[in-house]
Parts: structure tokens; C-alpha cells; sequence
């Protein structure tokens, strides 16, 4: 008996590395430090009623924030071992089914639990504040969103110590992500990781537009709106376009691991180039997905630290809707080599090039909004400037890989490499984190400190050049991709000496961040203002941190940079708008239902992952009983008193 | 109640760019749900492409018209086409206030959707029982796929029906309720489309 | 266009300087700067004359940007227009100048597209020779079906002659690239590829795998070396004379998963090998296990694969096509 529990002990824990069992004690001793904070200050009820169950778009917004930074730290972590095995030839750091699987994750992570989540939370924060709106569209949604988001992160983590971890690259080719070549759970726990948060950001995309399109504020018609929105809903729009893709595609790949169909199997007529037409039909909107917003932040700061309105409004939101659509006809340009011919090539290859038309505008937008304008250069607008000149660079190579002949030889190299990560780094990285300094004191109520904002700065930005700029040329002398090791011979180790110093350069700058939150927290500077940046649109109108109503009022907007124009009125000597009275405002009802259906579809993704069906069937029983208890429920609102209202307005230093 | 009653009221004007506080929330259900519908056309068309590709794969395996028989699928278009007209009827009572007739048509579409759901399954078992399995060939994997992922939408709509009967019952026909039955209904014309597609390209062009 | 040629300088000199500072003391193999080939040189012009043109939009972005925010930095001089954001003037610029640009690169691309495409046979005066190439679980497996003989890991051929390289995987996908005579190509179960390149110099070449394909993906390094043709004759003679035969059997534990340390030959190997492994997954009506029916079809399942991708690329496009007319339909 003791045997049998041993032997399947050894398959379902990952062991035989003391990497894993150094991790594996750490999750334990965090988690129980969390489990006793919580016991020992008696939160237990407070976290379960004021965060687990919330519906509050800013709540879930934090949420969604802090597990991205967590992700960023593990995929920082996969990646400096990355560039630790890769800092001189020949290493023995780590072994190559070690290497395969860090690098799986640290993409994966990345991209979908990493930039995914940070991006909205960002949407979440600003959009209904921006709109002037009480929440966003469907706030049940919302939270089921985030919780699915959640789950399916963990679930894919949870690979990391039971099972073993996906290994098969972070898109997952078959068939070396069939049963036949990857016989593991760790494929299992990449579908269904995948799956399960996939889902909640479909529900997501569906729920911005709905916000965007019917929620603004009386008087912000679409060509008022804030630029940040009008990036979110571009992305949003491309999201319901894409995300489908993706859940069949992964679901056709799970039918085969699991009902040993033939979709993408070598044998029985199945087609594995198909997945990679249709992974990268997703794929290639998923960039612009993640990257359109971040075009929206640097708008949104460019002009408010130039204190200038936005050049070529118009411009710009026909450059972000035209991305959104064109991305959609490109995605053959990551699979040139795969011989479909000269015509198909020139195809893909000319409509990603029509791509670097609009984005290069953009560019051009930002650079003449700071033309006369008044700049000042707070950490926001330092990890713009870093951006604008680290982003036209990497749009360049992007033009130089998509000229298909040429392809043939960047293809599969370093300098794809270091392309794709100057443009999710200096372009969604530094894009996400401008938002995040942007809007903190708006969500948290006080400012971080600048000081070790600028150290932060300065580490990524210099630490990012010294780490990519070899890999072009690594890419160039034909060092090929997922590499885990390589001879002294070829000449490499100079260059991949250099760019693993820079990788650790960005580690240290990640610390500093910590560090700056740390000690901001520590020597709180309150934003008493709620608009400590001097702000254009109208988040910057309420206070800081926003009270759950958002508006006690609702704002009647009459121009673009609305809360701008009104300031400038005041200023000169205007008399204030009349406040209209105050009505009782109608709120959503937090519910628990969202983390309790997102736990059985962890269960059963769990169940599946192990083909257990005594644990799959009852995860999905779960779910569909959560589905019938909310269609069921109709009490899920309330009012709030006008005479709460005044309380808290009056706390927050504003007169009603 | 109330509340719900306030809200429809304060709506029916603002539907535009909402007005007041007080968004019309049942519009803004409706337009999910649309948006709903275009990421399920986006994963349904996915399927036929990957089932188009497939469909001569057949590696050796039955092929489709060695395997299709035509009466039970035109049976089950038939039934599936009169549910689709049935709830049809079940909004018109809905809208002439007829609660009783509402959910009469919702349990005749029901029990039709029963039906088609009996008669797929019957033919899948038939179509295993001769060997032809989703693991048999590409191309029976594709039309297992697709013809099956119509028809868990299908299961999911009954189970969403019956619910909703129930909460007939209960609250009556409120701006609530009325929303959901004008929704699984447009949810179920939008089956009965896809069907169409399914009849027509995996049934017609398999057995000619 | 005495400017284009000094950026032209500029664009090949930095990274030219780089490499030097790092080149001094050692002879290191430059990849696609140093190419070796007809293909990889052309490419090389082609990756040169677009770095050239997108410089042009590069140096005076960057050179604007750093400008203006020094210039209207918030304790500068510079004048302050808090209302301006329209030109039209400006905005036609902004879109004119990339769009000319993309313009001109994009009539290149569909030029050297349709130049440079890998199927397409290199003129030259010389017979061309054909080399098959099969890429197994970690290891190359060159099979030379003029010549007779085989070889693992290493491809010997005469410089000067097109070589047409037919190519097929046993195996998870690969991508066979020697980055100094030309670019890559992938291999695919159940397909036959085509890649043709020319070495223009006695060399030893350094050729990888540069598609992951499992765990030891790293080792599947080859070494291609292109001789004179007198010492490439003499190579199959003695590899003729010397080397063991590759069996049916042989080839079977070859294809196991596992790496290969060293470069072996082969002085046979066994009939119409590389159109069976090509057979053995293609997708149409026949079973799996067609081993040895036909070893001639090699064209004509090639056929087969290439109307698939054909009815695949279809589906696709179709398929987003819908999906933009809803897109459309959301804006309106």
C-alpha cells in the first residue's frame, strides 16, 4: 500500500530537482504564512465579502493587477534561468527537457497570464471612470471573468509541481503536443489552463464593448471619447473576433490527446499544419490585442504631461480600428517558410507591412502632441519617452521580418527574438506600466514615489538594450531559437554573455519597482486632489481612491478632455456648472458565484488533466449548478441612500 | 420587482447613450448576447473550416456517403425547423401578455429539441456500432466535432428552456423574464441556422 | 542620393563595426552577413536595401522626438499651444511618407517573392544535383538518390552546382536553414518541400534544425560542405568503397528518437526510402501503412498535399473574411 502511494507520489509530484524542491517549499511556507495572517487579524470574512465575491470594477481591477505582477515575477524568473543557462557555451545549468519547459512557460505566462491580465486590469480601473459610467456593463460577468482568468492561471502553474510542465513550446505545435510525441499531463495543463481563463476573456471583450458602446455618460459621443477607450474597444472587438479561434483550436487538440482523435495526428489524415494556421489566426490578433491598449495609455499621457490636446484625433482612431481589422488578414507571415508559395507569401507579407502604416502614424501623433506643448517628466511620461524611440526600432525589424523573402532567413532566429521582445516589451511592457503609475493614485489614493520610479526606469530601459540589441545580431550570425545550449565554436558567447547581463539588469529593475511600492506604502503620499497629474478626461474629476459609486453625480460631458475644458472654464473665470441633486444610485449585489463556479471549472480541468473522471464529471456538475443558481436569482441589486452618498463625498473632502 | 419595473421605465427613453443613473440593463443583456452569438458564428465557422479540410481524410475509415442515411437526418431537420417555428410562437404569446400559451410553445419546443437530440444520439451510436468511431479517421473526427458541438448547444438550450419555464412561473412575464425568452429564443433561431449549414455541408455535399 | 549612400554606410556599418570589435582575435562564422551562396546573397541585398528604407522614417523620428521634448521640456523656452492638434497639411504628410515607403518595399517583397521562391530552379549552366533530406528525432538523414550513398548529419555537394534539396520529416516538424547559402525551409511529415540553393565557394557550412521538435532539438546540427567537383566525386567513391549499407532495418533504428555524436555515411540505402517515408503520412484515402505500393507516387502525393493546403488556405481566408463583414457590422 505504502508502495502504491510512494509510486504515484513520484508521478504526480515533480521531483528529482532541488530547483523544484526549493520552489515547492516556498509555495508551502507562503501559503501558510497567508492562511495564518488571514486566521491571526481574523480577515477570513472581510477578504470573502470585500474582495473574493466583489463585483466593483476597480476591485477586480487590483486583482487582476496584482496576480499579473506575481506572473510577471515567476515569467521573469523563467526567463533569467533562461539566460542564465545561455550565459556561456556548453552550460549545464539546466537540462534541455528543463530548458524546453521553461521556456514554454515563461511564453505562455507572459502572454496570456502576464500581459493578458495586467491589460485588464487596466481596462477596468480606467474605462468606467473614463466614460463616466457606475460600472462597466455586466459586473457578475466581470468578476466570473476574472475568477475564470485566475483559475486557469493557477491551473497552469500547478504544473510546475505536480504532473511536469508543458514542454512543447508556447504556442504548442503538434504534433509534438500530441500523446504521441508528449505522452505528459504537462500538455493537459497547458489546454486547460488556457481554456478556462480564454473563456473569461471572451466574457471580457464582450463586456468592454457593451460598457463602451451604451454606458458613456450623457453627451460623450464616439468622437469625444478618450483615447484609452477608444484603444480598449478596438481591442476588445478584436478579442470576440479571435478568442473563438483559439478555444477550438485547443479543444481540437485536447479531443485528440483525449478521445485519440485525428485533427493534427501524423497518421489517419490528420493535418498538424492546420493548427498552426489556425493557433496563429488567433496568435496574430493577440499581439494587437494586447499592444492597441498600450497605444491608448501613451495617448492618454502624452497629453496630459505635454498639457496639450491629442494631435490627429481623427487619425488615430482610424490607425487603431484599421490595426484591429488588418490584423486579421496577416497571420501566414509567421509560417513564410512553411512553402506555401510565392504568391500566398507576398500576400501575408505586403497586408503586415499595410500594418506599419498606421502604427508608424501613430507614432508621429504622439511626437507632434508634444510638439509645443508644456512637458514634464514624470515617471509615466519617462517610460513613454523610453518607449517611442524602443518601439519605432522594433517596428522596423518588424518591417524588415515581414518582407518574405528575407524571412527565410530571420525566421526561427535570435532575430525573432529580439523583434517580438522589443515590441511586447517596449511596447506592451513599458506601455502597461506607464498605465499602472498613471492611474495608482487613482486606484489606491496616494502617489508612488518618483524617485525609485526613475531607478526602475532607467534599469529596465538600459537593461533592456543591453539584453536585445545582441540578439539581433546573435539572430544574424544564425544562433536559431530554444537553443538550450551551444558550442564554443560558434562564436555566440561574447554577445550572449552581454544580453544575459542586461536580462539581470531588468530583474534589478523589477526589484526596484517592488521596492518603490513598498516604500510608498510605508511613507504614504495622499493624493487629496484626485487629480494629481493635472488630468484631461474624467477619472481625474472624482476622488482618489473613487468612491465604489464612481460618480455621485453623473457627469454631462460637453467636449473632448472634458474635465480639461471645464478647468480651464473655472480658471478663467467661469462660474462652476450647477450641481444637480442627488439621487439614490443603483448598485449590482457582490455574489459569490463567480469564484465558486471558476473553483469546479478548475476541478474538472483538474479531472480532465488527469483523465479522472470521478473528478471531472462533479467539477462540471458544479459549474452548470452555478449556472442554474444565478439564472435563478433575482435579487442581485440595491440602492444607495442619498444621505451615504453625501457621508462619503463629504469624506473625500467634496461638498455635495 | 419594483426595481426592475423603475428601470425599464427610466430606459425606454435613454436607450441610446443611457441616461441618468439608470441604464436600460435589459438592452444592454440584449446586445451582450448579440455580441455572444458573433463569437459563437466565429466558433462554429472555425469548425467547418477545419471539417472542410478534413473531410476527404478518411484514411482507409468509412467515407461519408458510405455512412450518412438520409431520412433520419431529414427528420431530424424536419423537427429541429418546427421547433425553430414553435418558438416563434412561444414570443408572439409572450408579447400578447399569454402566459399559460408562453410556456405551452416553450415545452412543445422543448420536447422537439428532445427529439432532435434523440435522434442524433441514436445515429452517432449506429454510425460507432458499425466501427466508424471519432478515432477511426480525420475526417470522422471533424464530423463528430462539428455535428456534436451542435448538438450540445442544443442540450444546453433545453436545460436553459426548462429552467426559464420555471421562472415563468414563479415571477410571471416581467421586463426579466421577458428578455430571456426573446433571447433563447433568437439563441435557438441561430441553431436551427447553423443546422441549415450543417445539413447542407456535411450531409448533402457528403452523400453526393 | 548622395545621402541614401551615406545611410546605406551607416546601416551596414554598425553592425559591421560591432562585429569587428568583436571579431578581433577570432575568426567567427557571421551567419547571413557573410554569405556564401547565390540565394543567401541576394537575400542579404534585399534584408540591406529595406533597412535602408526604413531608416529614412527611423532618424528623423528619433531625431524629432528627442528634440521636442527637449525643446518643450516644461522649463523650456519653447512656445506653449495647448489647442493646437489638427494640420492637414501635416496629417497627409504623416500618412504620405510611410505609405510611399511600405509602398516601395512591398513592390520589392512581391519582386524578390517570386524571385527568390524556394521551389523555383537556380539557373545555372551546370547539371543540378538532387539531395534528399529527411529530418528524424534529432538527427539529418541525407539521402542522394543519383549517387547511391546516404549520410547523417553532414551534406556534401559541389559548389557552383544548384542544388535542389527535396525535403520531409519522420518526425515532428523541423526547418532545415544554412544560413550562408540561403534561407529556411520546413520539413513536414507527409510532404514533399523544395529548396534550392547554390554555393559560389569551396566551404564547410554550419546548417541547423531551427524548429523546435522535442527535447534534444539543439543537436540537430549538420555540417554542409561544398567542394570541387572532382573531390565530391571522389567523396561517393570512397564513401561507396567504405561506408556500411543503410538496411530497411537500419533505418528503422535511425529513426528512434536519440542523437547521432558523428557525421556517418552510408553506401547504399534502400530504393525509393524518401518517397515511402513522404507516403507513409500523406492524408488522402489510403491508409497509413501503405509501406512500398508506390514508390513512384512521390509526385503525385505532393499533388495531393499541395490541393489540401490549397482547400485549407480557402477555409481560412473565408472564414475571416466573415469574421471582418461582422466587424464591419459592429461599427455601424
Amino acid at each position: 500500500m505504502l508502495d502504491k502511494i510512494k509510486d504515484f507520489a513520484s508521478d504526480f509530484f515533480v521531483t528529482g530537482d532541488p530547483l523544484i524542491y526549493g520552489a515547492d517549499v516556498a509555495i508551502v511556507l507562503t501559503m501558510a504564512a497567508v492562511v495564518f495572517v488571514l486566521s491571526y487579524f481574523k480577515k477570513w470574512g472581510w477578504l470573502w465579502r470585500e474582495w473574493l465575491t466583489t463585483v466593483d470594477h476597480k476591485k477586480i481591477g487590483i486583482m487582476y493587477i496584482i496576480a499579473a505582477l506575481l506572473m510577471l515575477f515567476r515569467g521573469g524568473v523563467d526567463a533569467l534561468l533562461m539566460r542564465t543557462q545561455l550565459v556561456m557555451p556548453e552550460m549545464d545549468f539546466l537540462k534541455p527537457e528543463h530548458y524546453n519547459e521553461i521556456f514554454t512557460t515563461h511564453g505562455v505566462i507572459m502572454i496570456l497570464f502576464m500581459a493578458m491580465p495586467l491589460m485588464f486590469g487596466l481596462f477596468n480601473i480606467a474605462v468606467p471612470l473614463q466614460i463616466g459610467a457606475r460600472d462597466v456593463a455586466f459586473p457578475f460577468l466581470n468578476s466570473l471573468s476574472f475568477w475564470l482568468f485566475f483559475m486557469g492561471a493557477m491551473l497552469f502553474n500547478l504544473s510546475f509541481v505536480i504532473g511536469g510542465s508543458p514542454n512543447a513550446g508556447w504556442l504548442a505545435y503538434p504534433p509534438l503536443s500530441e500523446k504521441m510525441f508528449n505522452p505528459g499531463v504537462g500538455q493537459d495543463f497547458y489546454i486547460w489552463g488556457i481554456q478556462i481563463s480564454g473563456i473569461g476573456s471572451l466574457m471580457t471583450g464582450i463586456n468592454f464593448i457593451v460598457t463602451i458602446l451604451k454606458m458613456r455618460a450623457p453627451g460623450m459621443k464616439l468622437m469625444k471619447m478618450p483615447m484609452f477607450t477608444w484603444s480598449v474597444l478596438a481591442s476588445s472587438l478584436t478579442i470576440i473576433l479571435a478568442f473563438p479561434i483559439l478555444t477550438v483550436t485547443l479543444a481540437l487538440l485536447f479531443i485528440d490527446r483525449f478521445l485519440g482523435a485525428h485533427f493534427f495526428t501524423l497518421d489517419a489524415g490528420g493535418n498538424p499544419m492546420m493548427y498552426i494556421n489556425l493557433i496563429w489566426m488567433w496568435g496574430h490578433p493577440e499581439v494587437y490585442i494586447v499592444i492597441l491598449p498600450a497605444f491608448g495609455i501613451f495617448s492618454e499621457i502624452v497629453s496630459t504631461f505635454s498639457k496639450k490636446k491629442l494631435f490627429g484625433y481623427k487619425s488615430m482612431v482610424f490607425a487603431l480600428m484599421s490595426i484591429s481589422v488588418v490584423s486579421f488578414f496577416t497571420w501566414a507571415h509567421h509560417f513564410f517558410t512553411m512553402g506555401s508559395g510565392a504568391n500566398v507569401n507576398a500576400f501575408f507579407a505586403v497586408s503586415t507591412m499595410i500594418i506599419a502604416i498606421p502604427t508608424g502614424v501613430k507614432v508621429f501623433n504622439w511626437i507632434l502632441t508634444m510638439y509645443k506643448g508644456k512637458i514634464s517628466f514624470k515617471t509615466p511620461m519617462l517610460w513613454t519617452m523610453g518607449f517611442i524611440p524602443c518601439f519605432v526600432v522594433g517596428g522596423m525589424t518588424g518591417v524588415l521580418l515581414s518582407v518574405a523573402p528575407a524571412d527565410f532567413q530571420f525566421h526561427n532566429s535570435y532575430f525573432l527574438i529580439a523583434h517580438f521582445h522589443q515590441v511586447l516589451i517596449g511596447g506592451v511592457a513599458f506601455g502597461y506600466f506607464a498605465g499602472l503609475y498613471y492611474w495608482w493614485p487613482k486606484m489606491f489614493g496616494f502617489s508612488l514615489n518618483e524617485k525609485l520610479g526613475k531607478w526602475a526606469f532607467w534599469l529596465w530601459n538600459i537593461g533592456f538594450y543591453v539584453c536585445f540589441m545582441p540578439q539581433y545580431l546573435l539572430g544574424l550570425m544564425g544562433m536559431t531559437r530554444r537553443y538550450s545550449s551551444y558550442s564554443w565554436d560558434t562564436g555566440w558567447f561574447e554577445l550572449n554573455l552581454v544580453s544575459t547581463i542586461g536580462g539581470f539588469l531588468m530583474g534589478i529593475g523589477f526589484l526596484f519597482q517592488v521596492w518603490q511600492i513598498l516604500h510608498s506604502i510605508k511613507f504614504m503620499q495622499k493624493d487629496t486632489t484626485g487629480d494629481p497629474w493635472d488630468g484631461r478626461t474624467l477619472e481625474w474629476s472624482i476622488p482618489s481612491p473613487a468612491p465604489e459609486y464612481n460618480f455621485a453625480t453623473e457627469p454631462r460631458v460637453s467636449a473632448m478632455d472634458d474635465w480639461w475644458e471645464k478647468k480651464q472654464k473655472l480658471a478663467s473665470g467661469g462660474a462652476p456648472e450647477p450641481k444637480p441633486a442627488l439621487e439614490p444610485i443603483h448598485m449590482p449585489k457582490n455574489s459569490g458565484i463567480p469564484i465558486i463556479k471558476a473553483t469546479f471549472w478548475f476541478i474538472a480541468g483538474f479531472g480532465f488533466v488527469f483523465d479522472w473522471m470521478w473528478m471531472a464529471i462533479p467539477g462540471l456538475i458544479g459549474v452548470a449548478a452555478c449556472m442554474l443558481a444565478h439564472s435563478f436569482n433575482y435579487d442581485t441589486d440595491y440602492y444607495i441612500p442619498v444621505d451615504e452618498i453625501k457621508r462619503t463625498e463629504a469624506a473625500a473632502g467634496r461638498g455635495v | 420587482m419594483a426595481n426592475h419595473g423603475n428601470h425599464a421605465a427610466s430606459g425606454a427613453h435613454g436607450h441610446d447613450h443611457g441616461h441618468g443613473g439608470h441604464h436600460d440593463l435589459e438592452a444592454l443583456r440584449q446586445m451582450g448576447f448579440w455580441l455572444f452569438l458573433i463569437t459563437d458564428c466565429i466558433l462554429f465557422g472555425t469548425l467547418f473550416a477545419t471539417y472542410i479540410v478534413l473531410h476527404n481524410n478518411t484514411a482507409g475509415g468509412p467515407t461519408a456517403s458510405e455512412l450518412f442515411e438520409m431520412p433520419g437526418v431529414i427528420a431530424e431537420t424536419f423537427i429541429l425547423l418546427t421547433s425553430s417555428f414553435t418558438s416563434g410562437l412561444a414570443v408572439l404569446c409572450m408579447n400578447r401578455g399569454n402566459r399559460q400559451g408562453l410556456i405551452g410553445w416553450l415545452a412543445v419546443t422543448a420536447i422537439l429539441g428532445a427529439a432532435f437530440i434523440g435522434l442524433e444520439v441514436s445515429e452517432f451510436l449506429k454510425m460507432v456500432d458499425e466501427g466508424a468511431k471519432i478515432s477511426t479517421s480525420a475526417f470522422l473526427s471533424g464530423f463528430y466535432t462539428l455535428v456534436g458541438t451542435h448538438g450540445l448547444h442544443v442540450s444546453v438550450g433545453l436545460c436553459w428552456m426548462i429552467a426559464l419555464m420555471f421562472q415563468l412561473r414563479k415571477h410571471g412575464i416581467t421586463s426579466v423574464t421577458r428578455r430571456k425568452v426573446n433571447v433563447i429564443s433568437l439563441y435557438w433561431h441561430f441553431l436551427d441556422v447553423v443546422w441549415i449549414f450543417v445539413f447542407t455541408i456535411v450531409y448533402m455535399m457528403g452523400v453526393m | 542620393m548622395k545621402k541614401k549612400g551615406w545611410y546605406r554606410r551607416l546601416a551596414a556599418g554598425i553592425p559591421l563595426a560591432a562585429i569587428a570589435f568583436l571579431l578581433s582575435g577570432c575568426s567567427v562564422n557571421m551567419g547571413i552577413l557573410d554569405p556564401k551562396g547565390t540565394i543567401a546573397r541576394q537575400q542579404l541585398d534585399l534584408i540591406i536595401i529595406t533597412s535602408v528604407l526604413c531608416v529614412i522614417i527611423l532618424v528623423p523620428v528619433l531625431i524629432m522626438t528627442y528634440w521636442f521634448a527637449w525643446k518643450y521640456r516644461h522649463r523650456g523656452d519653447g512656445e506653449y499651444k495647448p489647442n493646437w492638434s489638427h494640420s492637414s497639411k501635416i496629417e497627409s504628410v504623416m500618412w504620405g511618407v510611410p505609405i510611399i515607403v511600405i509602398l516601395i518595399i512591398a513592390v520589392l517583397t512581391v519582386q524578390y517573392a517570386h524571385k527568390l521562391e524556394p521551389s523555383k530552379a537556380i539557373a545555372s549552366e551546370a547539371k543540378p544535383i538532387t539531395i534528399e533530406v529527411t529530418s528524424l528525432d534529432w538527427k539529418w538523414l541525407f539521402t542522394y538518390p543519383e549517387q547511391g550513398v546516404a549520410s547523417v548529419n553532414y551534406v556534401r555537394f559541389p559548389a557552383n552546382v544548384p542544388v535542389e534539396f527535396k525535403l520531409t520529416a519522420d518526425a515532428p516538424m523541423n526547418s532545415f536553414w544554412i544560413p550562408q547559402l540561403g534561407g529556411q525551409i520546413y520539413t513536414m511529415s507527409g510532404m514533399a518541400m523544395e529548396l534550392n540553393l547554390m554555393a559560389d565557394h569551396v566551404g564547410q557550412y554550419p546548417g541547423k534544425g531551427a524548429n523546435f521538435s522535442g527535447e534534444h532539438f539543439g543537436k540537430m546540427e549538420f555540417i554542409a560542405e561544398a567542394t570541387s567537383q572532382e573531390d565530391f566525386d571522389k567523396w561517393v567513391a570512397d564513401v561507396k568503397g567504405s561506408s556500411p549499407a543503410l538496411t530497411e532495418q537500419g533505418y528503422g533504428e535511425l529513426a528512434e528518437p536519440g542523437i547521432v555524436e558523428k557525421p556517418t555515411t552510408y553506401s547504399s540505402f534502400p530504393e525509393g526510402l524518401f518517397d515511402r517515408i513522404v507516403n507513409k503520412y500523406s492524408a488522402g484515402a489510403g491508409s497509413g501503412h501503405h509501406h512500398g505500393s508506390s514508390s513512384s507516387d512521390g509526385e503525385s502525393a505532393d499533388e495531393a498535399q499541395a490541393m489540401d493546403m490549397g482547400a485549407m488556405d480557402m477555409g481560412t481566408a473565408g472564414d475571416s473574411s466573415t469574421a471582418t463583414t461582422e466587424h464591419a457590422h459592429q461599427h455601424n
